[in-house]
């Protein structure tokens, strides 16, 4: 189902360089020493793994993690259109750009249940404000949609992140 | 020094002022790979790097960020995520959540207000085992687990102002 496997050169010490940091970098003036300490290499070895997972996208970003709850983004939508399948890419594109919309995904139909084949999540203070940006995709898709639904979220019952174990 | 936090402190969340704002809004991607990093994005906002790396931990324990570091990607290092989504009557609803929650593969679930009620995020490191424990996962709740894999990603930003 994933598109690609890891890259073929992804080592033993990449693997142990991804479990020593999927919880964070070390917060000290010299991490990526701090690393190379821990992990019995060079600094020089842990900065050229870590610029080749951020060129071949196995790190997404490097940086700050927000919290979207934290920083005030308290509804979340999970809006899911029913797509024209040849009007799917560009329809993709289009939404996946709107600054609003932090995840879009083409997945598969399950009909007859669930007749939506673009997700695009959207973030908001609250509802009202949730809706008022479905709109805005609604209008721009008025061309290449069917149906459309919101899901909102009513208790996040788990977050745990991927964890590789060591 | 180099402590990891866990970040699982509880903690009213202090005020996130100008330079908070600042390191959440310009530090999402971008960390420099370079021998004094923190010393290095400080310079960009304005700051010290001991005043960078302190206001890092800071925002970390009130829990406004997450973490701080690498974001990798779960297929690139040779796993697989999916999400599924389940059909759960109401008054089986908790009992339920806590059998799917007991499963280590499944990373997130949200209740969602919807026929499909429970939707969850399956995380394996090898892809095999996303359909085996869908399987499982079906035998303890009793309920059929639609799986909905990503089959193409639309590019998205880097969105969330603070």
């Amino acid at each position: 189902m994933p598109e690609k496997l890891r890259a073929t050169n992804f080592d033993e010490l990449d693997r142990r360089i991804v479990v020593a940091t999927q919880e964070g970098l070390p917060l000290c003036p010299r991490p990526y020493h701090a690393l190379a300490e821990r992990l019995g290499t060079s600094a020089a070895e842990i900065m050229s793994r870590l610029e080749a997972m951020v060129a071949d996208g196995t790190i997404r970003r490097l940086g700050a993690i927000p919290n979207h709850y934290a920083l005030g983004y308290r509804a979340n939508g999970m809006s899911v259109w029913d797509i024209h399948d040849n009007e799917l890419q560009t329809a993709g594109t289009t939404v996946g750009a709107l600054d609003f919309v932090t995840h879009c995904y083409h997945r598969p139909r399950r009909p007859p249940a669930w007749p939506y084949n673009l997700f695009a999540m959207v973030h908001g203070a609250n509802r009202g404000e949730v809706e008022e940006k479905v709109a805005q995709i609604a209008d721009i898709l008025k061309h290449s949609a069917g149906a459309h639904d919101v899901l909102y979220s009513t208790a996040i019952l788990k977050k745990t992140g991927l964890r590789i174990t060591a | 020094m180099c402590q990891r936090r866990s970040g699982s402190t509880k903690r009213r969340q202090p005020p996130v002022d100008n330079i908070d704002r600042a390191i959440i809004n310009t530090l999402q991607g971008g960390f420099p790979i370079r021998e004094r990093p923190y010393a290095a994005a400080a310079a960009v906002i304005g700051i010290t790097e001991q005043e960078l790396i302190q206001r890092i931990e800071r925002l970390i324990e009130a829990q406004t960020l997450s973490r701080f570091g690498p974001l990798f990607n779960a297929e690139k290092l040779g796993g697989a995520v999916c999400l599924c989504a389940m059909e759960v009557p109401a008054d089986d609803f908790d009992r339920t959540a806590g059998r799917v929650n007991a499963f280590v593969e499944v990373a997130h679930n949200y209740a969602r207000d919807h026929p499909f009620n429970m939707w969850f995020v399956l995380a394996t490191e090898y892809p095999p085992d996303i359909a085996e424990a869908a399987a499982r996962i079906e035998e303890a709740t009793g309920y059929a687990v639609h799986e909905f894999p990503k089959i193409d990603e639309f590019y998205v930003g880097l969105k969330l102002d603070a």
